[in-house]
């Protein structure tokens, strides 16, 4: 026997593992270009909110139809995997479906489970596809969804149905050829619903059924490893990153916003607090909010690159919903996207961050971020527990103390509240005025 | 017969006594003649119930709250603060107050100046004084029986997870509570939140505060209860757009109970 598959299969899984290696060091790189930010307390709460989150998929259920298609998608995914373990090491070593003498009738049960799923994952599949080109549910037709991000959807999809036909092609031959008594293939029993698939084989000749059952393997094999490394150029990022992103979960209450303390420091000298700061401050203290992604923390630009655009945020988001500019699911491929413009022309030896353009203005609009109402509602739809509000609000902190952007009637606001300590312009010795009425009443028995 | 007694900390603190809880009224509950109602309505119950409780007064101050979420830190700092130094000058253990971005605030924001207390929201409040029998309704007043839905604040739902409170104050009503379709977890926003109650919106097809009472009267509620000083107004703006406000009235919480307890 020629040991020519075996080195051809090696030098596939060479490249595929230098190239994810290569882009795995890409994203993280990318991911640090945040701020640091550190989140490791409550390690039990976030392992449990990874549990339920992620491999859970509880909040994935608020919508039941998508979930429990979602959710066969994911089984099939994981469990199939399994079977990739196989074929890896029947390239490897030249052998034909390993593990089938060691288990037995295990082994075809399994098969047989393997085949249950990758039917649930084609029937998901299409039926995700129509969702989104023929019934066009409105979430995913959204401005931002134009182009690449549906382009990148449906291949999504598509490469799915074709790796799981690979598959029941493989099986359906392979079966075939051991009832035509080839000795190199092995006898599983039934297959039920690869069998379904024989009769389109029947009428070949022994030499097309091997073309085929050897292609399908091989396409199959190949076929993962290039999804892969296409899955590190997608949305579909999720399928590994939900992880790590629902274990760096938020676990404050969704309505607290993150204190500035270079700012205490200079409020209690203006107030005349004695502070514990150092006599010597950072010598730099950086921006205040964001202006760009170096800006954000890095857990805001893990989120963005977990997002796969689903778009449960935007269609939950009041401003979005009632014809605004907003969008949350926006806002998160903007960072991203702007984090990808950044670290490639880093490893172009460009610019990458003094490239004259920044996340504001650039990617997001003022216009945008004004449009937010801070309701949460995109926060607490996120089936992967994304926040883009967080990135909304440091961006406002740097349109209002960096640039002084901020709209007339807010500054009016600000200074409302800066001469009357009110948002209105009431006068303060008529705060308690309210009271006056009330202490005149009597009280009833 | 006496009259009500709206004590300030300034007044107990110079007899030496503390009381229990603070209420922290909010700007809106200050100034605002519709919410003014619900401050006095509120200020009724404690009056009746017998809680110790004192008000600062013209003490008081914005939390700072729109300042923040509009981006200025700054302004945001400033007022927190020098209310946390009025607070911890007085000793401040526990605060009640009827305004869910104050209560978020305060509850969930000022402990990394220097500000530690337990803060409740007044929904909270008139359940624990309701469980605790202390708060008698008579469940035959005016809203027995009738239709009443309850509009999630933003800021008291998403931010806080508190849900379950004030649902349960109005079905100690003796009222037929019909949800929205979104609601809960879902709720939409009013439009206010954010410091979106300082400004106009921006361009869009629709305000947001007409999108809620349009989902508000589908339920076929006669009143729209709420917990918050903004919803007030952007409900009660609603339905005056979609002219129902002869027939749908909009309340506070704090109203409802006053109003039961004849008081």
């Amino acid at each position: 026997m020629s040991f020519l598959p075996q080195v051809a299969f090696l030098i596939i899984l060479a490249v595929a593992a230098f190239i994810l290696t290569k882009r795995v060091r890409f994203l993280k790189r990318n991911i640090l270009l945040g701020k640091a930010e550190t989140r490791n307390d409550q390690p039990e709460a976030r392992w449990k909110t990874m549990l339920l989150v992620a491999f859970g998929q509880q909040k994935m259920f608020k919508r039941f139809i998508p979930a429990f298609l979602h959710l066969l998608i994911y089984v099939g995914f994981v469990v199939i995997n399994l079977e990739v373990l196989e074929f890896i090491l029947d390239g490897i070593l030249g052998t034909h479906r390993l593990f089938a003498p060691i288990l037995g009738s295990v082994y075809t049960a399994a098969i047989n489970i393997f085949e249950f799923l990758a039917m649930a994952v084609l029937f998901s599949c299409v039926v995700f596809l129509i969702r989104r080109n023929i019934t066009k549910v409105p979430r995913f037709t959204k401005p931002e969804m134009k182009g690449w991000p549906a382009l990148d959807a449906n291949l999504i999809l598509v490469i799915e149905i074709i790796l799981m036909m690979a598959i029941l092609t493989m099986n359906a031959t392979d079966q075939i050829l051991v009832a035509r008594g080839d000795e190199h293939y092995i006898a599983l029993g039934t297959l039920f619903f690869s069998s379904l698939l024989q009769p389109l084989f029947e009428g070949m000749s022994d030499g097309a059924l091997v073309f085929i059952e050897r292609f399908t393997w091989w396409f199959h094999i190949a076929g993962i490893l290039a999804f892969a490394v296409y899955v590190t150029y997608s949305k579909h990022l999720h399928i590994f990153l939900a992880f790590p992103n629902t274990w760096y979960s938020n676990l404050k209450p969704k309505g607290e916003m993150q204190n500035m303390p270079e700012v205490t420091n200079e409020v209690n000298m203006m107030l005349g607090i004695p502070t514990d700061a150092p006599a010597d401050p950072p010598a730099e203290i950086g921006r205040f909010g964001a202006k760009d992604i170096n800006d954000l923390s890095w857990v805001n630009i893990l989120n963005a690159y977990s997002c796969t655009e689903c778009g449960r945020c935007t269609s939950e988001c009041p401003a979005n919903l009632t014809g605004k500019k907003l969008s949350p699911r926006k806002i998160m491929m903007d960072v991203r996207d702007r984090a990808e413009e950044v670290g490639k022309s880093i490893d172009a030896g460009g610019p990458g961050l003094e490239d004259g353009k920044s996340l504001l203005g650039d990617y997001i609009s003022k216009e945008e971020l004004n449009a937010c109402t801070s309701c949460n509602a995109c926060v607490e739809a996120c089936p992967v527990n994304i926040d883009p509000l967080s990135i909304i609000l440091e961006m406002r902190r740097y349109v209002a103390m960096e640039e002084s952007g901020t709209p007339a009637q807010w500054n009016a606001m600000f200074q409302n509240m800066e001469t009357s300590f009110s948002p209105w312009k009431f006068s303060p010795q008529d705060r308690f005025n309210w009271a006056d009425s009330v202490k005149e009443e009597e009280i009833p028995d | 017969m006496s009259t009500y007694k709206v004590p300030t900390m300034a007044e107990m603190a110079a007899k030496g006594e503390n009381p229990e809880v603070l209420f922290w009224v909010g700007c809106a509950g200050s100034f605002d003649d519709r919410y003014k109602a619900v401050t006095q309505a509120f200020v009724k119950i404690l009056n009746k119930v017998g809680v110790s409780f004192a008000v600062l007064g013209p003490e008081e101050t914005c939390t700072g709250d729109p300042a923040r979420r509009a981006g200025n830190e700054f302004l945001f700092q400033m007022q927190a603060v020098a209310n946390i130094q009025v607070l911890n000058g007085y000793g401040v253990k526990k605060v009640v107050t009827a305004c869910p971005h104050c209560f978020n605030t305060i509850k969930n924001e000022y402990p990394a100046l220097g500000g530690n207390y337990e803060v409740i929201h007044h929904s909270q409040f008139l359940q624990q004084l309701i469980n605790e029998g202390k708060v008698v309704l008579q469940g035959g007043g005016e809203f027995k029986g009738k239709k009443i839905t309850f509009h999630d604040s933003c800021y008291l739902g998403r931010a806080n997870n508190v849900y379950e409170a004030p649902r349960e104050v109005i079905k100690a009503l003796d009222v037929e509570l019909v949800e929205m379709k979104r609601c809960r977890t879902k709720g939409l926003c009013c439009g206010a939140g954010g410091a979106q109650m300082f400004k106009e919106p921006e361009p869009g097809k629709k305000d947001i505060n007409i999108e809620r009472t349009e989902e508000a009267l589908a339920t076929g509620a006669q009143a729209i209860a709420v917990g918050c000083p903004f919803c007030l107004t952007m409900m009660t703006d609603g339905v005056k757009n979609k002219e129902r406000e002869n027939d749908v009235k909009v309340y506070d919480l704090a109203e409802m109970i006053a109003k039961d307890m004849g008081i």
